[in-house]
């Protein structure tokens, strides 16, 4: 990325997790998948990210249990390697090196240390042609291995994962592409190919979606465009095939999935239902439906307890046996457009944007976890492609977090647009928002912008919404008009319009007391206690696009820019012009917690960034081509800490963070060298229970448990009962054939007390002897060594001397004799 | 696994009158008793001491009813000629009433002649009351004096002669034995202190004064005359706080609730109207049959009592709230033992805990639309009873069949006895404008469906004409409308042209804004 000084941008959170099949591992505890440039390992049951597999360097396109060793894992990427990795530790092992863009990795059992990658032909570049090539993995030492060993299998295949499977452990290779589907045989070196004609007599789409191979029959089955599952047999000849058909999607089948024993066949699609077919009684079906969103892909864990489904909302769901979801992974959503812009909750700091339809998304930035999804629309959503259903497209917040005011919007074909503003409280009980007041039709047309009033003192909280029907509406709490209504409800208060010119946007001071609307090319500054007109700004040519004020000591300025490649910034003492440059502010944006604005500006296929005082003429950051392409969204977030750089270039990093979305939807910030260093040292601090997710509980809990173990140690707890010879021979012992239990019980006894030490069990008589004091010197020594520990204990206990004193002859006695009296309670202590 | 999310029935808005506190607590009475009297009813006075019985003055005669009876328990037919004003003492006792022959008349309520009679007017005296001392009495007249008398030697003490029109309202302060207010066809108001010879304040109402009412605190005083009822602020030395114009003819009478929050007029327009003392808003609004004379209203709000032109005498009592529930009677239910079967079962240590998922409840259909029967769920919402009384319900599975798409094809496929239930339906809530964006969707599918087959049925015939006709006749309507629109659209422009006009009404708004703002500092001041 590009460096400036000590600030860059970076990458932050978000990534797909959807993007390939995921991989359940042998023991059914770890989910692995691909995610941009890395392999993530989730715990299974607690949804946590326990690893983070990073080496690749570009998209990683496959991930892949090695057959031979079910604790490690390949992933391959474009950047032309395969990584072998293992996962329960998160070590790279190994790095293939293939040298060429590698789109996805299969391996079977049959074919040891060989994996088939699917890789462009190198030979025409323009034309999208893929081959599948056989690698021989070279089984040395060295950490970076060179594998050109390669040799095609297949030619024109397609780069998408599902259309390739092994059969029968690797017997043979079926792949689908188009209206083509080739089997090839790896004992006979033959392949067979079939293809279907485009369309069905009653018009299907016949182009095969994807594909799986029956493992224990010589069955493959294919989905099809028109939603249509066939199961073909005997194609080991290419005349005498049969297929037969499963018809109950009704759009494309995106994946399929046998389970281990092939007992049962299970297919997804746009539907969002989960399909489970009986293999050979195809006529009995069980649904697990609305999953959420399209299912992409389907997984089985090895042992056939757990599927997975990825789907298109950035989700892993994981399902127990085909009845209950278990699970839920949930990556940050990112849609076609983000049409709320970036929010921040006051409340809880998360990131709020549309995510799924009809839904917001609460996400941690700090975590990088999405909190949750709050439904607004709150209506059935029908998965099918090309119905118009109704989507959030704005959304604003009022300064304390206690309400949040979303509008929903459904535009029909041939009749009006459909909108509904919805004002939701914050319940205290059940912390989430909760539905208070629903405005059907709050205009006549499109709402292009809403502002709550930001004054966090003021009782009573006034939102303005401006649409393109030339009005702008305040709306305000009221008490119930209706004596049988329960609480207080949302009202409108004002209709303001200006001339018949469109408002395209609004922004409240930061006292409240004044609000400005941009009508086209003027800037109407309102009062909105009285609602009078106080002054209109204006500054020709050009329309407004964004309008902000300026905080702290800068209130006194209000800032817009306009198409015409114009910023102002207006006095609003003097009602004049402060000043004004020529730049082409796409977005214009003020942090809350100190006087500085930040402006994106568009610039060739790039955006540069400047941060300015609006009192200062220089600005106090610029920064040219921070990404490509136009910056569609940005959000100041307040940072939890402080942070305290004394540089001037990066000062205004320091109490909040800049975040900003490309066109591209990639969720991108700025950091600090200082903050970066800040969270290296804190990952460095942080060493990983292998199993273990990384959870504020587990930090709590774990160090507890750390503890407990060093006093374990200092301990030195002698083992347990049960590993005793004797006791395990009394207990595998048949009953019938033991002595009288009167006669066992000395001994059971006896093997219960806790002797010094292992040394110390072996020359017992000793110990008798010295009971009947006759000690020899030498033993007399060995005796204090090891009473010093349990006397260590009793000052743990009793928290008293410091130093061990040398003990007499008789203290020694005095002390073993309580020692064996009590040993029994301390080790309940230790226990306990 | 997200459970399904059942179809929203919006939250629409109620139309007609919205419901209060006043109208709930103004409606709650029964329906009125009427009586006839022998001529217009005047006045009305309850008695202050229980059981408030109240006078009842109606031309020649004052009747004096119990507070349910619907016969007089007592009545005084002594008058020469029509009698006016009939009052009780604040113990009760004694009544005084004033006569067209200017005798003014005092009665014992248990006797029958009168105990005293005070000559001394020369005309009609229409005013009579106690002052608070209880041995003085009131009297105003058509001979623009009024008087005070002492009451056992019948002498008059004093004589005021400042009105230069008919004296027709009077009061006496509650607190002050000395104070009194009388109100003439002058259009002032006076204030009178008996130990002065001359009124100590005077307010000119603009109109002839036809009642007066004075506040329990006695700072504000309420006077009603032509369509004006005026509230004046005695404190301020007679300054006018709001001036009410509510109705449509002459303000006759005035009377406060018990609680002083809310205060009645009646008028001759046949209304009775309720303000809020606080910001002087009608909340309330009575209709009677004929113009109203007299009002009264019961300590408590018991009962409202009207007295009317055409000589009827009407009272509402206040409904009581038990009576309602011993009409329904209490359904048999299933035994306790039923509920309670298992529910106090303690599970044993080592069971095995099964949780059952809880189910959930759908509409009919909801299901329906679950399992993606489109016409079954459409039928469902259409029939008889959701078709009538919740229309709202069928409009939203309407709508939410529109928006997933099938709607044409829940339409589809319809029977002629199915079909005339949608248009019935269609054509019962076409013009409710909350339904109309939907159904008129709804309509031109079945056009588009159903063109085909338009002549072969006469049921489906008639139907589509009823539509049609209705169509035709709301288009007619919303164009008369468009008209008005445009007309007042000018008249508007016409006002706002001549500016000063324009100042001149701000102004007065503002004036009018300013004004309810004083009560509260009055009542912070007396209280």
């Amino acid at each position: 990325m590009v460096e400036y000084g000590d600030i860059r941008v970076v990458y932050r959170g978000g990534s797909k997790i959807n993007f390939r099949k995921p991989v359940i591992s042998n023991d059914s505890r770890f989910l692995l998948c691909a995610s941009g440039e890395s392999v993530k390992v989730f715990s299974s049951v607690t949804e946590e990210c326990v690893h983070e597999l990073r080496g690749h360097t570009g998209q990683v396109t496959g991930v892949l249990l090695r057959p031979s060793n079910h604790l490690q894992v390949y992933s391959c990427s474009t950047d032309g390697t395969v990584r072998l990795w293992d996962f329960t530790d998160g070590i790279l092992v190994r790095t293939y090196v293939v040298g060429y863009p590698v789109y996805s990795i299969y391996a079977s059992l049959n074919h040891k240390e060989v994996v088939f990658i699917v890789t462009p032909v190198q030979s025409d570049k323009r034309t999208e042609l893929f081959q599948l090539v056989a690698v021989n993995l070279p089984q040395t030492p060295d950490q970076l291995v060179e594998a050109r060993d390669l040799s095609a299998v297949l030619s024109d295949v397609s780069s998408n994962p599902s259309t390739i499977a092994f059969g029968r452990g690797g017997e043979y290779l079926a792949s689908v592409n188009n209206l083509k589907m080739e089997i090839y045989f790896f004992k006979k070196n033959k392949s067979y190919s079939f293809s279907l004609r485009e369309y069905t007599k009653n018009g299907g789409k016949n182009t095969f979606t994807c594909i799986a191979c029956h493992p224990k029959d010589d069955c493959v089955a294919t989905g099809h465009d028109d939603g249509k599952i066939r199961l073909w047999r005997n194609f080991k000849q290419k005349k005498e095939y049969t297929y037969s058909t499963l018809h109950w999607h009704h759009s494309a089948v995106s994946s399929l999935c046998f389970t281990p024993e092939g007992t049962n066949l299970l297919s997804g699609g746009v539907e969002s239902v989960l399909v489970q077919w009986r293999y050979n009684q195809e006529n009995q079906k069980d649904f697990l439906p609305r999953l959420g969103a399209a299912i992409t892909h389907v997984t089985v864990s090895p042992d056939g307890a757990l599927f997975s489904t990825s789907h298109s909302d950035n989700k892993i769901t994981i399902i127990q046996s085909c009845v209950k979801v278990s699970a839920v992974i949930q990556g940050l959503v990112k849609g076609e457009n983000v049409t709320t812009g970036l929010l921040v909750d006051p409340r809880s700091k998360a990131l709020v944007l549309n995510g799924r339809p009809g839904h917001l998304q609460f996400y941690s930035l700090q975590r990088d976890k999405l909190l949750f999804h709050l439904d607004i629309v709150q209506q059935e959503y029908i998965h099918e492609a090309g119905l118009e259903q109704f989507e959030v497209v704005r959304a604003a917040f009022d300064a304390s977090g206690l309400w949040l005011a979303t509008v929903e919007e459904r535009k029909q074909k041939s009749a009006e647009l459909e909108l509904n503003l919805k004002l939701w409280s914050f319940d205290e009980q059940t912390q989430s928002f909760v539905l208070n007041t629903t405005v059907s039709a709050p205009h006549e047309a499109r709402i292009t912008a809403m502002c709550f009033s930001q004054a966090a003192d003021s009782q009573t909280t006034t939102l303005v919404s401006a649409s393109r029907d030339g009005h702008f509406k305040a709306w305000q709490l009221g008490l119930p008009a209706h004596t049988d209504d329960e609480g207080p409800s949302w009202s409108c208060d004002f209709v303001g319009a200006y001339h018949g010119l469109v408002p395209r946007c609004c922004c409240f001071s930061a006292d409240g007391s004044l609000l400005a609307v941009g009508f086209q090319e003027v800037v109407t500054v309102w009062n909105p206690t009285s609602w009078e007109l106080l002054t209109t700004l204006s500054q020709p040519p050009g329309d407004v696009r964004n309008l902000c004020f300026g905080q702290l000591s800068c209130s006194k300025y209000l800032l817009g820019s306009n198409n015409k490649k114009m910023v102002c910034c207006w006095n609003l003492l003097t009602c004049s012009l402060e000043w004004s440059t020529s730049m082409d502010v796409s977005l214009l944006l003020v942090d809350s917690r100190s006087e500085n604005m930040a402006a994106f500006c568009c610039q060739d296929g790039s955006t540069d960034l400047f941060v300015f005082k609006p009192s200062e003429p220089r600005p106090l950051f610029s920064q040219k081509a921070v990404c490509s392409g136009r910056v569609i969204h940005a959000v100041f977030t307040p940072r939890e800490v402080m942070l305290e750089s004394s540089e001037e270039s990066s000062q205004w990093l320091n109490r909040s963070q800049l975040y900003f979305l490309t066109e591209f939807m990639d969720l991108l910030t700025f950091s600090t060298k200082a903050e970066e260093e800040k969270l290296m040292a804190s990952s460095k601090q942080l060493v990983i229970d292998d199993t273990v997710a990384m959870t504020p509980f587990y930090l709590l809990l774990g160090k507890h448990r750390h503890e407990h173990l060093g006093n374990e140690e200092s301990a030195e707890r002698t083992p347990l009962p049960q590993s005793s010879v004797a006791i395990k021979e009394l207990l595998q012992t048949p009953a019938h054939v033991l002595p009288a239990t009167s006669f066992l019980c000395s001994m059971f006894a006896k093997s219960l007390l806790i002797s010094v030490t292992e040394t110390r069990e072996e020359n017992k008589h000793v110990d008798e002897e010295m009971e009947s004091e006759k000690e020899e010197e030498d033993s007399d020594e060995e005796v204090e060594t090891k009473i010093s520990r349990p006397e260590q204990e009793a000052k743990g206990v009793q928290g008293g001397e410091s130093t061990a004193p040398t003990l007499t002859k008789t203290q020694v006695r005095e002390l073993r004799r309580v020692r064996k009296q009590d040993l029994s309670w301390i080790t309940g202590l230790l226990d306990s | 696994m997200a459970s399904f999310k059942p179809t929203q029935i919006p939250d629409l808005p109620k139309l007609g009158e919205k419901i209060t506190e006043d109208t709930l607590y103004w409606k709650n009475y029964k329906a009125p008793v009427q009586i006839k009297e022998f001529g217009a009813v005047s006045n009305i006075d309850f008695s202050p001491v229980s059981p408030h019985n109240f006078a009842v003055t109606a031309f020649t005669r004052i009747h004096i009813y119990g507070p349910f009876s619907q016969e007089p328990v007592k009545t005084f037919t002594r008058f020469k000629d029509t009698a006016y004003c009939g009052r009780f003492r604040s113990d009760g006792q004694l009544l005084v009433a004033g006569c067209e022959d200017s005798v003014v008349r005092l009665y014992d309520v248990g006797g029958k002649a009168a105990l005293r009679m005070y000559k001394g007017h020369t005309k009609a005296v229409h005013v009579a009351d106690f002052t608070t001392g209880r041995y003085q009495i009131l009297t105003a007249s058509d001979d623009y004096t009024c008087r005070l008398w002492d009451i056992p030697n019948a002498v008059e003490l004093t004589a005021y002669q400042e009105h230069t029109d008919y004296v027709r309202c009077g009061v006496t302060s509650k607190l002050n034995r000395d104070l009194f207010i009388t109100g003439s066809y002058d259009h002032t108001l006076r204030v009178f202190d008996s130990r002065t010879e001359k009124s100590v304040m005077t307010m000119d109402h603009g109109q002839p004064v036809e009642s007066l009412l004075l506040y329990p605190s006695e700072g504000l005083l309420v006077s009603a005359g032509g369509r004006y009822v005026k509230v004046w602020d005695l404190l301020k030395g007679g300054q006018p706080l709001v001036s009410l114009k509510n109705h449509h003819k002459t303000v006759t009478c005035l009377a406060l609730n018990s609680s002083g929050q809310r205060l009645l007029s009646a008028s001759l327009d046949r209304h009775v109207k309720v303000y809020n003392t606080t910001n002087y808003k009608v909340v309330h609004n009575f209709d009677y049959a004929a113009a109203i004379l007299s009002l009264g209203l019961a300590p408590d709000d018991e009962s409202i009592v009207v007295g009317m032109t055409n000589s009827i005498l009407s009272i509402k009592h206040r409904k009581n709230l038990e009576e309602p529930k011993e009409t329904s009677k209490p359904r048999r239910r299933p035994s306790y033992r039923v509920f309670m079967k298992g529910k106090n079962f303690v599970p044993k240590q080592d069971d095995y805990f099964v949780s059952k998922p809880a189910r959930q409840h759908l509409a009919k259909y909801d299901k329906q639309l679950k399992r993606f029967n489109v016409s079954k769920a459409l039928d469902t919402a259409l029939e008889a009873w959701l078709r009538r009384k919740k229309p709202e319900v069928t409009v939203a599975v309407i709508k939410e069949l529109d928006r997933r798409g099938t709607l044409k094809n829940a339409l589809a496929g319809r029977d002629e006895e199915q079909l005339s239930r949608l248009l019935c339906f269609v054509i019962g809530n076409f013009f409710d404008t909350r339904f109309t964006p939907v159904l008129a969707t709804t309509a031109e599918i079945v056009l588009d469906i159903y063109q085909c087959v338009i002549g072969q049925s006469a049921v489906i015939d008639r139907h589509l004409i009823h539509l049609q006709k209705l169509l035709e006749k709301e288009i007619y309507y919303q164009k008369d409308l468009m008209e008005i629109l445009g007309m007042l659209d000018t008249m508007f422009a016409f006002s706002l042209l001549r500016k000063e006009s324009v100042d001149q009404i701000m102004f007065k708004s503002k004036m009018i804004k300013y004004e309810p703002k004083q009560p509260f500092i009055v009542k912070l001041t007396t209280n």
